[in-house]
């Protein structure tokens, strides 16, 4: 081990996520946001749009969560009247349907198909171009983007999933300039969780429902007692410096106390759980469970699980060259463990089977992830339970390898 | 120009020449593509034929007949490198649906003299009957992947045509997964991919034009589709359309064929 290490400059190699101590507050995990600096405010909807605006002449481009073909997907935003108001979700293993909610919340709602990494880690970009001049040949990277990128409405689980990215492209040797650019200059704007999703389990990866760090400005909303609004926590230069541009009062104690009891009730109502504190031993010393062919039967090979998933991050890359041979572009792409390609070798796929594929993945994901960037790669979001065409679910098939049913299941 | 242009050969067999169509409608691409290559023989374009030889031939059309079977073994002498085209050359295509079915009947039915039709009892692809370089999956194939595989040709490189589900390019595009959010039926998962997701991108479920893609898992997804509210009959229907004679589709719709 220490000699691959030296191979790759172990001395070079930095342990936490650079951006870490861009947001950390210094929080300790179990306390609440209340207690941060004890200056919490309230804002009304109104005063949440002045937040956006003010985000806005800030000259940030703004992100959010919008209603599109009977889902929940972020896209740009230019009001909160683009946020899904009055909407929220219904989420099974390979099912996902929009309903009316009895209120107006504009935060109502479980993470959607997407994730942030659509933004900071592009499903494809050009990596550079190459053109031929008679014989000479000039190569033009592809240019760092500029833009400023704020993400308002980003959960905890995500904050979670943009560091354990974080850690994987620019905590290291190697940097990748494209997710560097965009993800020191963006602007987060939090919401702890009002309630939980059926497929959700942050609570049991201690990655929510609260956002504790990474952010900017976290948000609660409150929608009991008949008043709507929402707490407000500035946690950055940048937030603090948003926050007093906008209409807000001092929280109250009342408010705090609501707040903290929605995030708990939150938590305390997961729709799923995982026990995730022995994962690594679990799964590395069960690698020929019967379990593994059972789940293969099922698993489609398709790749969905790993697309959705806000920390899966590996990409291929393709050359394409145009006829004449005049020029030639590389395109980096959203790969995935789950393609033959992703194992290929000289003379063949390392993981052929459906088997190996699957275990690669759910290993790597709660095991080896660990032994490779010092946490689990799993958030608890959910989403590859919601969003596998057959309803495979992660937490169901930890279960089955540790041999007991959901009932035997200890609390998170 | 002096330098020798590769010469390049369009063949069809049986087929609805959708795919040799896929060639001509590459518009901005077909001069560049004609000033690369000797168009040598392409009947669809032009009954100006050169003698093989060709470097490049490309096979649109599945056999289904002795005439067919033996004109293929011609081809593939003279051609250095054969490629076939879309789903009737890869797989045999609609037209094989015959292979489930008795083709005397077929011809019974759809003919007034049925005596004149001198047909095989089935549609196969190019592949059971010669040796074939690289196929180009499609029902009909993308003009964007036809041009790249002859880029690919021309530079002597190996073609971009994943093999993975289409899945994936429904992600890389955006798009809602029609199955999960929608409950649509669609064979997305199973098959390969190389259109873009063109019909969940219209909240359509994907039919399967491309065939299996690499690893597929049809019997899963086909239990998830019972679940949606397919009954067998329909499961059976579902697999048997373009790439019917597809091993992995082959072999589904007869587990689902009472």
């Amino acid at each position: 081990m220490g000699a691959g290490k030296a191979l790759i400059g172990a001395d070079k190699i930095q342990r936490r996520p650079i951006y870490f101590d861009l947001h950390d507050k210094g929080v300790g995990q179990e306390r609440m946001a209340a207690q941060v600096d004890g200056a919490m405010a309230t804002v009304t909807v109104e005063g949440l749009q002045a937040l956006l605006q003010a985000i806005q002449a800030r000259g940030y481009r703004a992100f959010g969560p919008t209603l599109q073909n009977q889902a929940i997907v972020y896209d740009d935003i230019d009001s909160i009247d683009d946020l899904p108001r009055g909407w929220t979700d219904e989420q099974d293993g390979g099912r996902y349907r929009l309903l009316r909610r009895a209120d107006e919340a504009l935060f109502g709602y479980s993470v959607g198909p997407q994730s942030w990494k659509k933004y900071l880690h592009a499903p494809k970009l050009r990596l550079w171009t190459a053109e031929r001049h008679g014989e000479d040949v000039s190569v033009a990277p592809e240019a760092s983007p500029s833009d400023r990128l704020a993400f308002i409405g980003v959960r905890a689980c995500e904050i979670r999933a943009i560091e354990i990215q974080d850690r994987a492209l620019v905590g290291d040797l190697y940097v990748d300039p494209h997710y560097k650019a965009l993800r020191e200059r963006a602007l987060i704007v939090a919401v702890n969780c009002g309630q939980a999703g059926n497929t959700c389990f942050c609570a049991s990866m201690h990655a929510g429902p609260q956002a504790k760090q990474g952010f900017d400005i976290a948000l609660t909303e409150l929608l009991d007692g008949g008043e709507h609004v929402f707490l407000v926590e500035a946690a950055s230069d940048e937030g603090r410096a948003l926050l007093a541009q906008i209409p807000h009062r001092a929280a109250s104690n009342r408010e705090i106390e609501t707040a903290e009891a929605v995030i708990e009730r939150t938590a305390s109502s997961m729709g799923r759980k995982m026990r995730s504190d022995d994962l690594n031993e679990l799964l590395m010393s069960n690698l020929e469970h019967p379990r593994w062919d059972e789940v293969a039967t099922r698993c489609l090979t398709c790749a969905n699980c790993t697309m959705v998933c806000p920390t899966c991050f590996c990409t291929s890359v393709e050359d394409v060259s145009d006829l004449a041979g005049e020029r030639a572009e590389r395109w980096r792409r959203w790969d995935s463990c789950f393609t033959m390609d992703f194992s290929y070798i000289h003379g063949g796929s390392v993981r052929a089977s459906a088997k190996s594929r699957y275990r690669q993945w759910m290993t790597h994901k709660l095991a080896t992830w660990i032994d490779q960037f010092g946490s689990s790669g799993c958030v608890g979001c959910g989403r590859c339970i919601t969003w596998c065409p057959v309803g495979i679910d992660i937490t169901e098939e930890v279960r089955a390898i540790r041999g007991c049913d959901a009932s035997a299941e200890e609390p998170r | 120009m002096d330098r020798a242009r590769p010469k390049l050969a369009v063949w069809k067999f049986a087929s609805c020449d959708g795919c040799q169509l896929s060639l001509l409608d590459c518009e901005d691409e077909l001069l560049a593509i004609a000033g690369e290559v000797e168009i040598a023989y392409f009947l669809e374009a032009t009954r100006a034929t050169v003698e093989g030889p060709y470097d490049l031939s490309l096979v649109e059309g599945s056999v289904t007949t002795a005439h067919d079977a033996a004109r293929i073994q011609d081809i593939r002498k003279q051609s250095r490198f054969l490629v076939t085209i879309g789903a009737c050359a890869t797989s045999g295509g609609v037209q094989a649906l015959r292979n489930f079915a008795d083709v005397r009947e077929y011809a019974a039915i759809v003919y007034a003299r049925p005596d004149y039709i001198q047909t095989l009892a089935t549609s196969t692809a190019i592949a059971e009957h010669v040796k074939v370089d690289f196929e180009l999956r499609g029902c009909p194939i993308s003009t964007r992947q036809l041009v790249e595989v002859i880029s690919a040709f021309l530079a002597g490189r190996k073609p971009q045509t994943p093999p993975h589900s289409v899945c994936v390019e429904c992600k890389i595009a955006g798009n809602l997964c029609v199955m999960v959010g929608h409950g649509t039926p669609c064979l997305g998962p199973v098959t390969h991919a190389g259109c873009g997701a063109i019909c969940p991108s219209y909240n359509r479920g994907c039919y399967g034009c491309y065939g299996p893609m690499e690893t597929p898992n049809a019997p899963s997804l086909s239990a998830w589709l019972s679940k949606l509210g397919m009954d067998e009959d329909a499961l059976k229907r579902v697999y048997r359309t373009f790439n019917a004679n597809a091993e992995a589709f082959r072999k589904e719709s007869e587990r689902h064929d009472r």
